[in-house]
């Protein structure tokens, strides 16, 4: 009984230490953007202090908003879909085969993975201005791509290591071709890992901020995270809190949906029985 | 259906171990062949070489009036079993069954009419929309049999399909592997080191040992004419007893006594010679349980039995001696052979429920040396061999190229 009581106690903890950031943020989204300005105190709007829906609609009918979360969703889904595409076949490879050079592949990819995202957006900043893909989509799917590859490979290639061999000999001996294995037998076992793969290039994608403010110069391609912080409303001396703070919350819906989503999947996954008990 | 033939198949691994040493083994259409032998003989590897899972080194592999060697696995048409199932664990029973047929592009109402012939012949009906992960172990093994039988295939390759199963279990699927393969009558190869399962299994039985084949035989001739010490201490449970003998005209010195030999035995042992002979335990009986005119065709001799095992029907009798040291040295190479502990050297006698000589007795036990084998203690060979009815041993056929794949898998061993 004392445990449960320490446990509830410490759960509580971590839950306010968590999510009080975000309690807050959306307070102050639903306060009004003179009540911000005047120093509104407390969690809760003050009588009068309220701008109900108003903050959100505002945001949701700005065009300069709009275009950023689609840029963002746009972005962030197709650095996904090629991210997990290509990590899978790269951590099929390296797990079943026997190649030259297999372990410099993977501390290369680690290397990567460490690598300081700051140094590389001059460089890449000029690059891009020469080839002519500086503020496009294309621009930033290619860095959020290298930057996630490794860690999906890495996760994506234990995932296939846990896969008996027999599985797909198996499958070979039944008929399928080498292809039809992956696709019908090894891909939905290892499912677990491709969905983690993907969740986490997807949060590195749509939480950038570096390339996203570097590598754009117009709403053309810029991300959410960078529109926010060029999202001035129509004073240029007060600072629209109340307003950023429900484009802040907005941003965050399709993270905890996809993350929602995917969790079902990943929980859901590997269920076992492919072998003995 | 197909005949499978093997021609000096031969699987050499990168660095060189030879895993198989040309092996020829002609399974016939229809036919339940076993591959037995203690773990690290081959036998996987082999059978793994049938199906394509593994590269053949040299040697042929042809299936019906196919050469296989270079076709991939699903070219070949066979059928397996894996040791572990291989069930898809994200199909359910019926998808797992109808998984070849689905490769294979079969329309809706042939998978589900041959998906459900299988499960009704495996009694898997009521499970079909399980998914293998809550399945028991012998339910698994049906599926996994499903999903061989669903086709038409032209063999059925098991890789030691029951060894995940306790004994029980076994013992059932044993009997329902047996019945069905009677019943399809498909040809088929089937793995193990049990051999128990060899001997009720297999039509015949084909005995290896580091690679190479030692004996192609029913289960019957393997058991009363074993080609030599491996064969003989590997077929039948519990194994041959080994003592150390010596030939003078008819008659047979061994530890407890000397016994009469029949001449046409006596005469292909040389005379003076340090052997060793082979005695089943069925062959030694309590000599006071001996019908007389049965007991006139053996010999008699007393000795203590140190401990006894009453089984009912049956009794174990162990009966300790000491053995020469040549002879020791080859016995010891024999349970490393055949993956055992060195064991004390003794006696193992089976005498009848009836007997009631009891631990600790001095015995009188009756030994039917008519039965028995002389083995020479350097190459192991069975001495007193009734080739007539011994099948196929390699090593007498063509005693050059089975010395020399000997040869080979000492080397690899001693390495």
């Amino acid at each position: 009984m004392k445990q449960k009581i320490g446990l509830g106690v410490g759960l509580a903890a971590i839950l306010v230490w968590c999510l009080l950031p975000v309690a807050w943020i959306i307070s102050l989204s639903f306060k009004s953007q003179q009540a911000v300005s005047n120093g509104s105190e407390g969690f809760l709007p003050q009588s009068g202090g309220g701008a109900g829906w108003q903050n959100y609609a505002d945001v949701v009918g700005d065009d300069q908003f709009r275009r950023a979360i689609l840029n963002s969703i746009g972005i962030s889904l197709i650095a996904t879909l090629l991210s997990v595409v290509i990590a899978t076949l790269a951590a099929y490879a390296i797990a079943r085969l026997e190649f030259k050079g297999k372990k410099f592949v993977l501390t290369t990819a680690l290397v990567i993975a460490m690598f300081p995202v700051v140094s590389l957006v001059g460089p890449l900043f000029d690059m891009w201005r020469t080839i002519g893909i500086y503020d496009t989509w294309l621009g930033l799917i290619i860095p959020y791509m290298s930057f996630t590859l490794p860690l999906a490979i890495w996760t994506l290639s234990a995932f296939f290591r846990e896969i008996p061999w027999e599985m797909e000999q198996a499958a070979q001996v039944d008929g399928a071709t080498s292809w039809q294995a992956f696709r019908k037998v090894i891909v939905p076992l290892a499912a677990p890992g491709v969905f983690t793969a993907a969740i986490l290039t997807f949060f590195f994608a749509w939480n950038d901020f570096v390339f996203g403010i570097s590598l754009t110069s117009t709403e053309s391609a810029r991300p959410i995270p960078a529109a926010l912080s060029f999202f001035v409303g129509p004073d240029p001396f007060s600072r629209p809190a109340s307003l950023l703070a429900a484009g802040a919350v907005v941003a965050t819906i399709p993270i905890v949906i996809i993350v929602l989503l995917f969790q079902r999947k990943i929980v859901a996954g590997l269920t076992s029985g492919a072998v003995k008990g | 259906m197909a005949a499978i033939t093997m021609k000096n198949i031969v699987k050499k691994y990168g660095d060189g171990f030879p895993a198989v040493n040309d092996v020829s083994i002609d399974v016939q259409d229809g036919e339940f062949m076993i591959l037995v032998g203690p773990s690290g003989c081959g036998k996987s590897t082999l059978l793994r070489m049938i199906v394509g899972l593994e590269d053949i080194t040299d040697g042929d592999m042809v299936i019906g009036d196919r050469r296989v060697n270079d076709l991939a696995p699903r070219e070949r048409n066979l059928a397996m079993v894996f040791q572990n199932y291989a069930l898809y664990p994200h199909l359910t029973v019926f998808e797992n069954i109808a998984f070849p047929l689905r490769l294979a592009g079969a329309s809706n109402e042939e998978v589900d009419q041959k998906v459900r012939e299988a499960s009704k012949t495996l009694e898997l009906d009521e499970h079909l929309e399980r998914k293998p992960g809550n399945l028991s172990g012998g339910q698994r093994q049906r599926v996994a049999m499903g999903r061989a039988i669903v086709r038409d295939a032209d063999a059925f390759l098991f890789d030691e399909p029951l060894s995940n199963l306790d004994a029980k279990l076994r013992g059932q699927m044993r009997t329902e592997i047996s019945r069905l393969q009677k019943r399809l009558g498909i040809t088929t190869v089937y793995v193990t080191h049990d051999q128990t399962e060899a001997m009720t299994l297999g039509d015949r039985v084909a005995v290896l040992k580091r690679g190479v084949l030692q004996q192609l035989a029913s289960p019957r001739e393997l058991y009363t004419n074993p080609a030599n010490l491996f064969v003989a201490g590997f077929i039948g449970s519990p194994p041959m007893n080994f003592l150390p003998a010596t030939v003078n005209g008819t008659s047979v010195e061994l530890p407890f006594g000397t016994v009469e030999l029949p001449r046409e035995k006596a005469s292909l042992a040389p005379e003076g010679k340090l052997l060793i002979a082979g005695i089943r335990p069925e062959h030694f009986e309590d000599a006071s349980v001996v019908d007389d005119s049965k007991r006139e065709r053996g010999s008699t001799f007393t000795t203590k039995v140190d401990v006894v095992e009453w089984l009912g029907n049956e009794a174990y009798a162990y009966i300790p001696f000491e053995a020469d040291d040549a002879v020791r040295e080859q016995l010891t190479q024999l349970e490393r052979d055949l993956d055992g502990d060195t064991m004390r050297s003794q006696l193992v006698v089976s005498l009848d429920g009836a007997s009631r000589i009891s631990e600790g007795d001095e015995a009188e036990i009756w030994v039917d040396a008519r039965q028995m084998h002389l083995f020479d203690p350097e190459t192991g060979d069975n001495l007193t061999i009734d080739l007539e009815r011994a099948g196929r041993v390699p090593a007498k056929e063509d005693p050059k190229a089975a010395a020399a794949a000997e040869h080979v898998a000492q080397d690899a061993a001693a390495h």
